[in-house]
């Protein structure tokens, strides 16, 4: 898991004089599941049609395998990949468009045969070989086009946005068979998606995007529970952002009140945006709580209640099991591990 | 059931029309190719069909002549305008449908022109002494090239006349094509030729297919075209059916009979071809 398979270096990229990647750094290690996350217009599409070679960056290099990668061009690179819109071919069969790739490779029909009905089984549509791709539904023409990619054994396969056409039950059944098809196969994946949660449920590491930058690199829990600026906070999950100052190491005030919080080094007094998950929040009896508010709206999500709580500085987002009601007095209760300073970008 | 009604309201004037001017004709023309002068059934317009084959067979192989000309010259065009931006591309195929503005009557004349004994090619050629090195060099004493009143001066007026038809459908046809498909098979690890071969070229066909009909019917049922630049030589089935209904030959019990064996071959031609379409698509003209 060391090794760095895919690695970006310095790469940049402008489109008509508007910069689309700036200066992204980033590796890949060898059999990692690597989530591109952020939302549209982030640069995430364009940094991984770099790395499969249809797009080229204005600075920087790509290697792969320690081999600088920049004038191989797409055809001649060890990746495939599985595109958002499917992009199968319309005039042959199921079974054709699996091994288009190999009988390019001029690898010989016989084996061809053996490897296009192993992958049509790991995909779970055998013998759908003879069938014509316009007669599949959606999730079908994509474990179609997964297929076609992985039947070359690419050393990393690249996903654009693969689930996005497909409906939410489909989407949470293919996202788990993707990533048991990425531990079965033991090949490299690097995804590009705007779901967070997508990302959240399948990744080794995420790759949070914006503006072109990258904003953070971290594991699924680093990422949640520590997100290095508002972007991410926002960005991933729900977050309450707010202003606040710091003091000194482990004293914040918001709202009106002094919080102890486990987060320091900052300069005295320094401005700093202030992070808390609406699912931190403990509802007390107004009594024994830090902060009093009116409930302006309660709206049911299933698992938890989502009650917005008007306070005298701040309108909270708080998520509960338990049921309020509109016009209620509830307190807030935070303990310093659930608040989160940022520096101010 | 009463709101279908009313919603295919809009179509009676189109199928008024078409059983007007086109139905009701075809059926003219049904009843006058099996009836004599006199009224009585026959098929002896048919059977008299047989001293105009090599009609129908001139007018077949310069038609097929023609529509290969026109694939051949147009498929590469239609491809490289649409590797183009799109300001390009509208203004290379608005360039491309021009001569349709004029008169097809005045184009062809032009040609004539063009083409003549005396025209501009045979005029330059015989001013910059090509005509004279030609003499010298094969012994000969001409004083012109024959260009005009041959068999590949109504191929030429052919293609000229119906290469946009060739051009415009393939165009349409390849600028539809997802963009992914083709960065798919690269990424699968086809060079640019490959890429053309097995995924470009496969799905222009339904493009190529339409292409060629729309040059070959007209092709095959032109007139005037060999009259005016094959100098009456080589006459062609339009010109024996116009023949037989405005010309001195009257006769239009075979010109209907004609008519319908034209239309037959055409659409058997157009059947036969509709059916390679459907599958075997690389096979057949590759």
């Amino acid at each position: 898991m060391s090794e760095k398979l895919i690695n970006l270096e310095n790469i940049h990229k402008d489109y008509g004089g508007k910069t689309v990647l700036d200066n992204i750094n980033l590796y890949v290690r060898d059999k990692e599941f690597v989530t591109l996350l952020g939302p549209s217009g982030c640069g995430k599409t364009t940094t991984l049609r770099i790395i499969g070679g249809f797009e080229t960056p204005d600075a920087g290099v790509v290697y792969f395998d320690g081999k600088n990668m920049s004038d191989v061009p797409a055809h001649r690179r060890p990746v495939n990949t599985v595109f958002q819109r499917y992009a199968l071919f319309t005039h042959m069969d199921v079974y054709d468009n699996v091994a288009f790739g190999l009988r390019i490779s001029k690898v010989g029909e016989s084996e061809i045969k053996e490897r296009v009905e192993r992958m049509l089984k790991l995909v779970n549509l055998p013998d759908y070989g003879p069938r014509e791709v316009s007669s599949l539904s959606g999730g079908e023409q994509q474990r179609i086009a997964i297929a076609r990619a992985l039947v070359n054994h690419p050393r990393v396969l690249l996903l654009d946005e693969p689930l996005g056409a497909l409906d939410l039950k489909l989407r949470k059944d293919m996202q788990r068979e993707l990533k048991a098809i990425q531990q079965q196969v033991g090949i490299t994946f690097v995804y590009v998606t705007h779901d967070q949660e997508e990302a959240l449920t399948m990744s080794d590491t995420i790759v949070v995007m914006n503006k072109g930058k990258i904003q953070q690199i971290g594991t699924p829990v680093d990422i949640y529970n520590e997100p290095k600026n508002a972007f991410v906070a926002d960005f991933i999950g729900e977050s309450n952002i707010l202003d606040g100052i710091m003091h000194k190491d482990r004293l914040v005030s918001f709202c009106g009140r002094r919080f102890d919080c486990l987060d320091g080094g900052f300069a005295p007094d320094e401005a700093v945006d202030v992070v808390v998950r609406p699912e931190d929040f403990e509802i007390v009896p107004p009594e024994q709580a830090q902060m009093v508010g009116t409930v302006k709206s309660v709206v049911f999500m299933g698992v938890h209640y989502e009650i917005m709580v008007e306070t005298e500085h701040f309108t909270w987002m708080v998520h509960s099991i338990y049921e309020t009601h509109v016009g209620d007095r509830v307190g807030l209760f935070l303990t310093p591990d659930d608040i989160h300073i940022m520096r101010k970008s | 059931m009463k709101n279908r009604k009313l919603a295919s309201l809009p179509a009676i004037p189109y199928v008024f029309w078409m059983a007007l001017f086109v139905v009701v004709p075809l059926v003219l023309i049904v009843v006058y190719a099996f009836t004599s002068e006199s009224g009585g059934f026959t098929l002896e317009n048919f059977s008299s069909i047989g001293s105009y084959t090599m009609v129908f067979v001139r007018s077949l192989v310069l038609s097929l002549i023609a529509t290969a000309v026109c694939l051949i010259i147009g498929y590469p065009v239609a491809y490289v305008i649409s590797k183009e931006g799109p300001t390009f591309q509208r203004v290379a195929m608005m360039l491309i449908m021009l001569p349709m503005w004029i008169n097809f009557l005045l184009r062809t004349y032009a040609w004539m022109s063009i083409l003549e004994n005396t025209g501009l090619i045979n005029t330059f050629l015989s001013d910059i002494g090509i005509i004279g090195l030609i003499n010298r060099l094969f012994g000969l004493s001409i004083d012109h090239l024959p260009l005009i009143n041959t068999s590949g001066a109504v191929i030429l007026g052919m293609v000229y006349n119906y290469l946009p038809f060739m051009i415009i459908p393939i165009h349409s046809v390849i600028v539809k094509i997802d963009k992914a498909t083709i960065e798919a098979a690269e990424d699968l690890g086809a060079d640019s030729v490959t890429v053309f071969r097995k995924v470009i070229f496969p799905l222009s066909l339904p493009g190529v297919l339409s292409g060629i009909t729309m040059v070959f019917v007209p092709s095959v049922s032109t007139f005037i075209l060999s009259k005016l630049l094959g100098g009456g030589t080589s006459m062609l089935l339009g010109d024996l059916i116009e023949l037989q209904f405005m010309g001195g030959a009257y006769n239009p019990h075979l010109g209907s009979a004609i008519s319908l064996v034209m239309m037959i071959i055409v659409m058997a031609c157009m059947a036969v071809m509709n059916r390679f379409g459907d599958g075997e698509e690389q096979a057949v003209i590759m």
